[in-house]
């Protein structure tokens, strides 16, 4: 039982990349009609933003080390640690939170950037041009981040007050040792999955978008100019995926394809949740990051072996085999 | 004459919405029948329930003393109920005379033909009938051009032309004048009135009245869903609660 | 498509066109530097997968993103009747085109249910999945990451032991190895079926079947509500694209017997539609020619290195011969990827109809103009 439930909380942070990606995609391509093969490449994007980051602020002097006394010998030492002291090494430490506030201006650009450049005049194109014109985007993007970065993951650590374990299950009285980042990036997912949920609720720009998902039609007949809000649109679910990467690096260091394999497996999630719906697509992340979570327990590799491998694709084709619309999917969404 | 077409306690409704509500209607073979009434009363949702694209909630279609509930739609063509669209459902992309070829090959080898060799601009019977189709809509000097670049009223006739070129039981119209101009229009009356004078049989809805009571040989006055009369042409004309229904509708 | 232009004749002086050029590569290629075996291979092998792809995309306009599991199929297949069967090609290439055609039925069967877009991610997804397996719990059948490979130990039931000390024995077309007339043997077994490919190709772009999908392609609901059941339609140009793939994946262990999971990802998938849509997609020969454009260029820049680079730009002063070889060097090498994403969205920009549209409107621009001459 313990073990079970530790396989479900291990699916959360996962599920959360999933949801927080999917939800992007689907936002996108509820209003803008686009479906974008780039979107992986954002959240790829998006964690090279703490690699950066991270790289800008330990710029290291060699420095003589004192330790070392038989002969000479050299560390790096990172300049905001000899100017600042403690305070550099805390700020070095906190790199990744503090990239966040880099990546949202940074995503928020590419993502307008892309939009204004690029998929603005694919509005009109068939479907296969933009999943073409994106497909090549995707590579692009990535082969430029190979060739600054090297084909090699590079790990990034969380800070030190998030390292380490809780305990779940000490109020419950089971053990449930969990890794404190991971509870970290689910809480967050979930914090930016409310902000997104609210902002379309609660604001008027949000109700012309939620209006546009339903009806795109009717509301430019309203007189309302959806276009000039798809933009917006575009660069907030760029900021999502971007910033679902960068908080994912401490759990799997980046690498220059790492985009390419959260997009196919998003893109499941959005078939299985329903295209064209929002609550779906979170929904079927978390859902399908769990089963995927579960799948990969001893216990039941050993009954099927390699489930773990392809449990996600399996409940895609069950799924689209009894209901082809998806779990939450509307009648008429994308059907031609 | 016998029932080519009975309709019979058909309710559909989407959501709350009553679409259909309680429709009875019977097309006798080898007339017109028009469907008549005002803008939402349901006329397009009876032709869909006829193809198959929707089914009823309740209630029967019964095609020559044959259920169609349930029927996929290419069945449902290939007993021999062809439609007109109100956009013309055409292949823009490929020449007119690949148009015609398509609904022709669909018409002798029916629903699935794995027919990878033989060329099929080179099968005789299907040309011909192809020449003999496109000629009855003036068509046929066009016959290489693509379908997209046609006329709005070239297109409607192009679409017909594909529908006859099946020789259905049943043909269904819908608006095949709406567009067009007065002379189009009445080009396209005089098209059909030889095609009736053939003896096919036809359900169309239209909006233009002198389009209806050129054609028609018997009229159904649907609203809100619902048939309010039927009867002959001059019957309708005279009745007042046509009158009523068109005046409390959206549209004179 | 279907221009009036286009007969019997006409499609045989095209289909005689084509074995032409194609048989007299080891010729032409030559002031090109492309005449050598592996390459011209390669354009045959790549040739086909994406004449086959076309049916399915160009002809039917299903794009599908997982072409390359059915290469992989087909060379795991292949590579297995060598090992366990005989070294004879034939019998391999048979049973690995059957097998990737098993296999497409059911991806087919699954992804069709879907159009447009689901289709798309449906065979992407389905396509990655074979990948994951492959490199996974499938390992006793594909040897995982270090690939399925011959071994001197294998049975070979046909051929009989391997003599104790000798070598693992080529693969062989009834006793004419792959590797003879110094490689051009290969080539011309290759190309034998590209031909045979692209002449099944024209039969199917002109027969009732062709018409069929280009009617899917364009309007599906017409055909719903004229009498076409438009399922078994599609399945049929899906399997039959799947085989296509499955041969060229069958030729590929043919001429290298070796098989690995790396031809089925999805960059691999990616390339194909790159080479359809670079070609002209719906053409007959566009797709051909788009596979040679690619793997030649391919051949060219990937053998480009830095060194070469700032020798090539030598005759510059230092530091700007040095920076400009380092932004070159970006496309080139190991950057050839880049250039290739680059190409794919340059051509889906400005020339979706690919090289024979630029071709055609090259035509176009001459034969109006002389005719304005003319009339002057």
């Amino acid at each position: 039982m313990d073990a079970i439930l530790l396989q479900i909380l291990n699916g959360l942070d996962k599920g959360g990349a999933y949801a927080l990606i999917a939800l992007g995609l689907t936002l996108i391509f509820g209003t803008l009609g686009v479906v974008n093969f780039a979107h992986g490449a954002l959240f790829m994007l998006g964690a090279f933003c703490a690699v950066t980051v991270n790289k800008a602020i330990t710029l290291s002097a060699k420095v003589r080390d004192e330790s070392v006394t038989f002969f000479e010998a050299y560390k790096d030492v990172p300049y905001l640690e000899m100017w600042l002291g403690e305070t550099g090494s805390l700020i070095i430490n906190w790199s990744i939170p503090i990239s966040l506030l880099v990546a949202i201006p940074v995503m928020l650009g590419i993502g307008l950037a892309m939009e204004r450049g690029l998929i603005r005049h694919f509005y009109k194109r068939p479907h296969a041009d933009q999943i073409l014109v994106t497909f090549g985007l995707a590579i692009v993007l990535q082969e430029i981040i190979k060739a600054f970065y090297g084909a090699n993951p590079i790990p990034q650590t969380a800070p030190d007050f998030f390292s380490g374990t809780v305990n779940l299950g000490a109020l419950i009285g089971m053990d449930l040792t969990y890794p404190t980042w991971r509870l970290v990036y689910f809480i967050f997912s979930m914090g930016i999955i409310a902000a997104v949920f609210s902002f379309l609720q609660f604001t008027t720009f949000g109700m012309v978008v939620r209006a546009g998902m339903a009806d795109r039609e009717t509301v430019q007949l309203l007189g309302i100019n959806i276009t000039k809000r798809f933009s917006t649109v575009f660069g907030i679910a760029a900021v999502v995926s971007g910033l679902a990467g960068l908080m994912y690096t401490p759990i799997l260091p980046p690498d220059y394809h790492m985009g390419m394999d959260f997009l196919v497996l998003s893109f499941v999630v959005v078939v299985v949740g329903g295209m064209g719906s929002l609550p779906g697509a979170v929904a079927a992340g978390f859902l399908l990051g769990i089963l995927q979570s579960l799948a990969s327990m001893t216990e039941v590799k050993e009954i099927f072996p390699g489930i773990d491998q392809i449990i996600i694709y399996l409940i895609a084709m069950i799924v689209l085999l009894v209901r082809p619309r998806g779990l939450m999917g509307r009648k008429g969404v994308m059907e031609d | 004459m016998s029932n080519i077409l009975e309709i019979s306690g058909v309710n559909l409704s989407f959501g709350g919405l009553k679409a259909l509500d309680d429709v009875n209607l019977t097309v006798k073979a080898g007339t017109v029948h028009a469907i008549i009434g005002p803008n939402g009363a349901g006329k397009s949702t009876l032709l869909n329930n006829i193809i198959g694209k929707l089914s009823p909630d309740t209630g029967s279609i019964m095609f020559n003393g044959q259920s169609m509930l349930g029927v996929q739609p290419h069945q449902i063509n290939q007993l021999g109920i062809s439609r007109v669209f109100q956009t013309p459902e055409i292949y823009t992309d490929l020449t007119l005379l690949e148009n015609m070829m398509i609904p022709l090959l669909a018409h002798r080898d029916g629903a699935f033909k794995l027919n990878l060799w033989s060329r099929g601009d080179q099968q005789a019977d299907i040309l011909e009938k192809a020449h003999h189709f496109l000629d009855d809509v003036n068509l046929w000097e066009k016959r290489d051009a693509i379908a997209g670049s046609l006329s709005r009223g070239d297109k409607r006739r192009l679409e017909l032309a594909m529908c006859l070129s099946q020789e259905p039981k049943l043909l269904l119209l819908d608006e095949p004048t709406a567009g067009m101009a007065r002379a189009d229009t009445n080009n396209t009356i005089d098209l059909l009135k030889t095609i009736a004078g053939r003896g096919l049989t036809m359900a169309i809805i239209e909006h233009d009245m002198h389009v209806v009571f050129s054609l028609a040989e018997r009229i159904s006055v649907l609203a809100q869903g619902h048939v309010i009369v039927e009867g002959l042409p001059e019957e309708i004309k005279g009745d007042p609660r046509v009158k009523e229904a068109y005046l409390g509708g959206a549209e004179v | 498509m279907a221009k009036s232009t286009v007969t019997p004749r006409s499609d045989l002086t095209l289909f005689l066109g084509f074995t032409l050029v194609v048989l007299a590569m080891p010729i032409w290629l030559q002031p090109f530097g492309a005449a050598y075996p592996d390459l011209m291979q390669k354009f045959a092998i790549f040739g086909l997968f994406a004449i086959g792809f076309n049916i399915l995309f160009g002809q039917t306009g299903y794009l599908s993103f997982g072409h390359a599991a059915f290469i992989g199929v087909g060379s795991y297949a292949t590579v297995w009747v060598f090992k366990l069967m005989t070294m004879n090609v034939i019998p391999a290439i048979i049973f690995g085109t059957l097998v990737a055609g098993i296999f497409s039925l059911v991806i087919g069967f699954i992804c069709l249910r879907r159009t447009g877009i689901y289709f798309s991610i449906l065979t992407l997804a389905l396509a990655q999945m074979s990948y994951n397996l492959a490199y996974s719990v499938l390992t006793p059948i594909t040897q995982g990451e270090t690939g399925l490979q011959l071994s001197t130990k294998d049975m070979r039931l046909l051929d009989g032991a391997v003599a104790d000390g000798a070598g693992i024995p080529p693969t062989n077309f009834f006793g004419i190895e792959m590797g003879a007339w110094d490689g051009l043997f290969g080539f011309y077994f290759c190309a034998f079926f590209l031909i045979v490919g692209f002449y099944i190709s024209i039969r199917i772009t002109r027969s009732s079947f062709g018409s069929m999908l280009r009617g899917i392609k364009t309007n599906q609901t017409r055909m719903m509500y004229t009498g076409l059941n438009t399922r078994p339609y599609k399945l049929a140009a899906f399997v039959i694209s799947g085989m296509y793939a499955g041969l060229a994946g069958c030729l590929m262990a043919a001429v290298d017997p070796l098989a690995g999971a790396e031809r089925m990802q999805w960059t691999a998938s990616g390339e194909v539609v790159l080479m359809t849509i670079l070609g002209g997609i719906g053409t007959l020969v566009g797709p051909v020619i788009g596979a040679a454009v690619i793997k030649y260029a391919e051949n060219i820049f990937s053998a480009i290195d830095k060194s070469v680079l700032v020798d090539l730009f030598s005759f510059l002063p230092d530091t700007l011969g040095t920076f400009i070889a380092s932004v070159v060097s970006l496309f080139v090498g190991k950057g050839w990827h880049l250039t290739l994403g680059l190409l794919f969205m340059l051509v889906v920009i400005f020339l979706p109809g690919g090289i024979m549209e630029g071709v055609d409107r090259i035509k176009r621009r001459f034969f109006v103009k002389s005719r304005a001459d003319s009339a002057e």
